[in-house]
């Protein structure tokens, strides 16, 4: 199959798939399209909420998509119940019987297809050899460990044979060592039973490991599909980058062909970007070459050192940027050292877009105010040639225009947002849902409580979670009148 | 002798207490049971009680009562239970208060309500005196049922029937292989919260116009007789009941703080 | 998936209202002058006069409120300090605790109220009139509850917090009392509501243990049934709506307590995300 003419066969698509909480409107999963081929082995990765869960489970049938198609094998499955889905699960937490024993529990699924008492018992002898668990028939759930309930687990979900298996986070309650195990056993009975895995995991070296194409998502969205090897070299994005792998993102512009600027320096990279285009630059530690301070392209003091084991961490401050390095020399704290890039140890990232765009209500007395609360504005200001006398306003050709036939929209660029504790102050407050440090500042996404997320950009560190007031300047937003 | 303290000497005014009002009375009734009225050792109070049709009568009859009783409450509380453990609304909590909150309105008075409402809708209590009587038993015990069963619901993880109806189970498959095994020990411990009650509160067929006797009323009137031999026959007789019971039902220790109305 | 929405609140509801429609029922015709329910009849409080103003009636009535409070504090100390010593007894020796408490949670009170009778009055010779019996009685059937009430907070409780306090320097018995009994606090008071409400639905063990000239209210209402006198037995309504009344404010003040905790922790939470 590796290498046929014919477009390869997807089992498994997903299109513009979308699923909303009736309860709190929040949106898990925002228009998914994908296809799985057969054989595959999927992970979908990303932090918690990230919507990977929900994906998987109305793969399963345990959730129904608020609009779009699940289509396996070509046909809409997605209003089949679980039951009718030749797709089984391994639970996070197992989901074993514990009223039944080792045998009946991955008999269940043969018993329910009325196959007779001798096949099941060879198929559940079978698959209890497959997963190295020969003779455990008898035994209850209780006396059997995490390691040994996982196996069962999974025994009881490939006994059905499925034409995919999926996996929620399988692995994440068993200790390091057997979860090591575990992660070279699935992929090896991948390989062995040729059948779809898809997997679901917050953690990124374990699907680095196992997957052929690893989707990484966040706020419900894709943010890139890609093989292990192109999603750590290749990100397409700050999110992707800072996820997968350590990494300094610094902010930076396109200076010539092939030549970036960044963190006070010049550099040749491999990324063919216009000139002038504002860029993120992706570095990662161990792709920094310490040198002598006079033959570095940027200069630095190193402000800490960590001993890793294999590696030193070596945090160099370099003006405003700060740069994590990882290398086998051992500089000293205070020591000024020089920092070289090779040009395939830079990758380029267009930079994203991250203003934030909202329209103003206009009160009665033609104030700007939003979510209740005023921006300080003047409305003559922004509708040109127009005049407010008496509390009525004229356009610049004398007619009168009613407050509610006036739409304005305001931005805001990230920098410009301020952050504050004190959530009651500012024009909105929101939760940080994620944060990512690009050399000289961090860049928060937040997430207001009618579920927008929003960019803002600031020097200080806050913590994931925290609730904050988001203070916008009316004198560094954009106005623009809509017709 | 500050020094000497130990926090297991806390318990010695409750070991003595249990120990004259718990053990000490049946050491007396299990005298009294194995004795006549002069005080002759021997087994002749058990000999009357299974070789009198009436009192053999009185037997069959109570538990004749206590299986119907149980069985009707189970009825009702179990789907009542189900619907509100699996169900998604908000107000599970308070549905829940409503449904026990009986528990804490003395017996007595709410059987007095049930049997003015049943009297107007038979008018003569008399004629239906079995059946008042499973009705003034099931309305008295509904809430020992309807607790234990809920807990148990909604203990047991939903995703085992996520589990279920991924391994081929459609939803009535998924109730009776799992939901259905796994809520097994809140019925058990709802019935003997309700089985053994309905065979001795003699009290609600009184209030209820049935004159039959269950073996509550026998100790009632072997008390009244001052025959504290043929009472303490009865008791014992119970007692083993009791016994044979928990050790083929096995009921949960967990379940009996029901009838205090733990739910606080 | 539609059926059972239309099916879940209709289980509910018609489990509710076979609870409720004696209750209501009673509590409705209780405010009319009507002997019998389902009568014809006009409104009248004289159901609730006579509830208030005979003396038999609120004698009756406050005996069992003392009753109840005077065994549930009895009960509450006598089971709190027995789970405290059997927690911190030998395996064995819990076991023992463990098994004679269940005695009485399993046993029927009938039972329970006819051997302690014969134990205290006719083998102890215990005059009836002391309330000696009563209480003893009533204690048995109450303080097992507490003990199991009290004693899974036990469990739950981080055990290095008494040693922490020993540590600090408190002797042992200072340290059961300042840190070991505030820690189960939840559990003692459960127990102590347990014991009260217990102890107002007895019936058989104060039928068989109480003096002759006292009644609570268990024993009133069965007696009041077997009579004939029409006015008591309507005042009996009164009671029962009056004490329906109040369970029910004290269950809609609870509800409210852990709703209004639930609801301040939204608007928090609300405030914060606006």
């Amino acid at each position: 199959m590796s290498s046929s003419l014919t477009a390869p066969e997807p089992i498994i698509e997903l299109r513009n798939v979308t699923r909303r909480f009736d309860d709190n409107g929040f949106i898990a999963v925002d228009n998914f399209n994908l296809s799985i081929e057969r054989g595959e082995f999927v992970t979908f990765l990303g932090p918690s909420g990230c919507g990977k869960t929900t994906t998987l489970r109305m793969i399963a049938g345990f959730d129904r998509p608020t609009s779009g198609q699940i289509l396996l094998g070509g046909k809409d499955i997605s209003k089949l119940p679980p039951n009718k889905r030749p797709v089984n699960t391994v639970f996070q937490r197992y989901a074993l019987f514990t009223h039944m024993n080792i045998y009946d529990n991955i008999a269940f699924g043969l018993k329910l297809k009325k196959m007779d008492r001798e096949e099941i018992d060879k198929k559940v002898k079978h698959v209890l050899e497959m997963v190295d668990l020969e003779g455990f028939e008898e035994r209850s759930v209780a006396t059997l460990s995490g390691g040994q309930q996982q196996r069962i687990a999974i025994a009881r979900a490939l006994v059905n044979e499925p034409e995919i298996l999926l996996l929620d986070e399988p692995l994440g309650a068993l200790d390091l060592k057997m979860r090591k195990e575990m992660q070279i056993e699935l992929k090896s009975m991948h390989d062995k039973l040729g059948i779809t895995f898809i997997y679901v995991t917050h953690d990124q070296e374990e699907a680095l490991t196992m997957s052929d194409k690893i989707i990484v998502m966040n706020g419900g969205q894709i943010q890139q599909i890609g093989t292990p090897e192109d999603i750590y070299n290749e990100p397409k994005n700050a999110f992707v980058a800072d996820f997968i792998g350590e990494s300094n993102i610094f902010k930076g512009i396109m200076t010539g062909k092939l030549k970036v600027r960044f963190c006070g320096g010049e550099f040749d990279c491999m990324d063919d970007v216009p000139e002038g285009t504002q860029v993120d630059a992706v570095v990662r530690p161990e792709d920094v070459i310490l040198t002598a301070p006079d033959k570095g392209t940027v200069k630095g003091v190193v402000t800490n050192v960590v001993f890793k084991g294999i590696h030193y961490e070596i945090t160099v401050e370099s003006g405003k940027n700060e740069m994590v390095i990882q290398s086998t020399k051992t500089p000293k704290v205070g020591e000024e050292v020089g920092m070289c890039l090779e040009p395939d140890g830079i990758h380029i990232m267009i930079a994203e877009d991250h203003t934030t765009r909202f329209d103003a209500d206009i009160t009665d007395e033609y104030g700007l105010e939003y979510n209740g609360k005023e921006i300080e504005a003047d409305i003559t200001q922004i509708i040109k040639g127009s005049s407010l006398k008496d509390g009525i306003l004229k356009d610049s050709s004398g007619e009168t225009v009613r407050p509610e036939n006036i739409k304005i929209h305001i931005s805001i660029e990230p920098a410009d947002i301020e952050l504050t504790d004190d959530a009651e102050k500012g024009l909105t407050s929101g939760e940080i849902i994620n944060l990512i440090y690009k050399g000289d500042h961090y860049s928060y996404v937040i997430r207001t409580a009618r579920g927008h997320d929003l960019i803002v950009d600031d020097e200080y560190l806050w913590n994931l979670g925290d609730i904050v007031g988001l203070i916008m300047p009316a004198d560094k937003m954009t106005f623009t009148l809509a017709k | 002798m500050k020094g000497t303290f130990q926090r297991k000497y806390l318990g010695i005014p409750y070991a003595l207490y249990l120990l004259v009002f718990v053990v000490m009375p049946l050491i007396v009734i299990v005298k009294y049971a194995f004795t006549d009225a002069s005080g002759k050792p021997g087994i002749g109070n058990f000999i009357n009680f299974f070789t009198d049709p009436n009192t053999l009568g009185t037997l069959m009859y109570s538990l004749f009562l206590a299986f119907a009783t149980t069985l009707i409450c189970l009825l009702i509380a179990y789907p009542a239970a189900y619907a509100l453990a699996m169900s998604k609304i908000s107000s599970k909590g308070a549905i829940l208060m409503l449904m026990i909150m009986p528990m804490w309105i003395n017996f007595t008075l709410r059987i007095t309500a049930l049997k003015e409402l049943l009297t107007m809708i038979e008018g003569n209590l008399a004629l239906y005196p079995f059946i008042n009587s499973v009705i003034g038993m099931t309305y008295d015990f509904l809430p020992f049922m309807i607790l234990p069963i809920y807990n148990q619901i909604s203990r047991i993880d939903k995703s085992l029937l996520e589990a279920a109806s991924d391994l081929g189970a459609d939803p009535v498959q998924a109730f009776l292989r799992v939901l259905l095994p796994l809520s097994m020990p809140g019925v058990i411990s709802g019935i003997s919260m309700v089985f053994l009650p309905a065979m001795t509160n003699y009290v609600v067929l009184d209030m209820l116009y049935n004159s039959t006797y269950i073996m509550g009323s026998l100790i009632g009137s072997y008390f009244s007789a001052y025959d504290w031999h043929g009472g303490s026959t009865i008791s014992l007789i119970l007692l083993a009941i009791i016994c044979i019971f928990t050790i083929v039902v096995g009921g949960e220790d967990e379940g009996k703080t029901v009838r205090g109305g733990s739910v606080l | 998936m539609k059926k059972k929405q239309v099916l879940t609140p209709l289980i509910l509801l018609i489990v509710l209202l076979l609870i409720y429609a004696p209750i209501l029922i009673l509590a409705f015709y209780s405010f009319t002058d009507a002997s019998t329910i389902g009568q014809k009849a006009s409104f009248s409080l004289q159901n609730y006069v006579t509830l208030f103003t005979t003396p038999e009636l609120s004698e009756m009535i406050r005996g069992t409120l003392f009753l109840a409070v005077g065994v549930a504090v009895i009960s509450t100390v006598l089971g709190t300090l027995g789970a405290l010593g059997s927690f911190y007894s030998k395996p064995a020796t819990t076991s023992v605790y463990r098994l004679v408490n269940q005695v009485p949670v399993v046993n029927a009170d009938v039972v329970t109220g006819f051997s302690v009778c014969i134990l205290l009055v006719i083998v102890f010779g215990i005059n009836k009139d002391t309330f000696f019996p009563l209480v003893a009685g009533q204690t048995v059937i109450c303080a097992p509850f507490v003990y199991l009430s009290v004693y899974p907070k036990l469990g739950q409780m981080d055990p290095s917090i008494y040693e922490a306090a020993l540590d600090l320097g408190a002797s042992p018995s200072v340290a059961v009392r300042k840190v070991v009994i505030p820690q189960i606090m939840p559990g003692i008071v459960s127990g102590f509501v347990m014991a009260v409400t217990l102890s107002l639905d007895d019936y058989f063990v104060a039928t068989y243990t109480k003096p002759a000239s006292f009644d609570t209210i268990s024993t009133y209402v069965v007696n009041a049934t077997r009579g004939s006198q029409t006015d008591i037995k309507t005042a009996l309504w009164a009671l029962s709506t009056v004490i329906f009344a109040i369970v029910l404010i004290i269950c809609v003040g609870m509800n409210r307590s852990s709703v209004s905790k639930d609801k301040k922790k939204v608007n928090k939470m609300r405030r914060a995300n606006a």
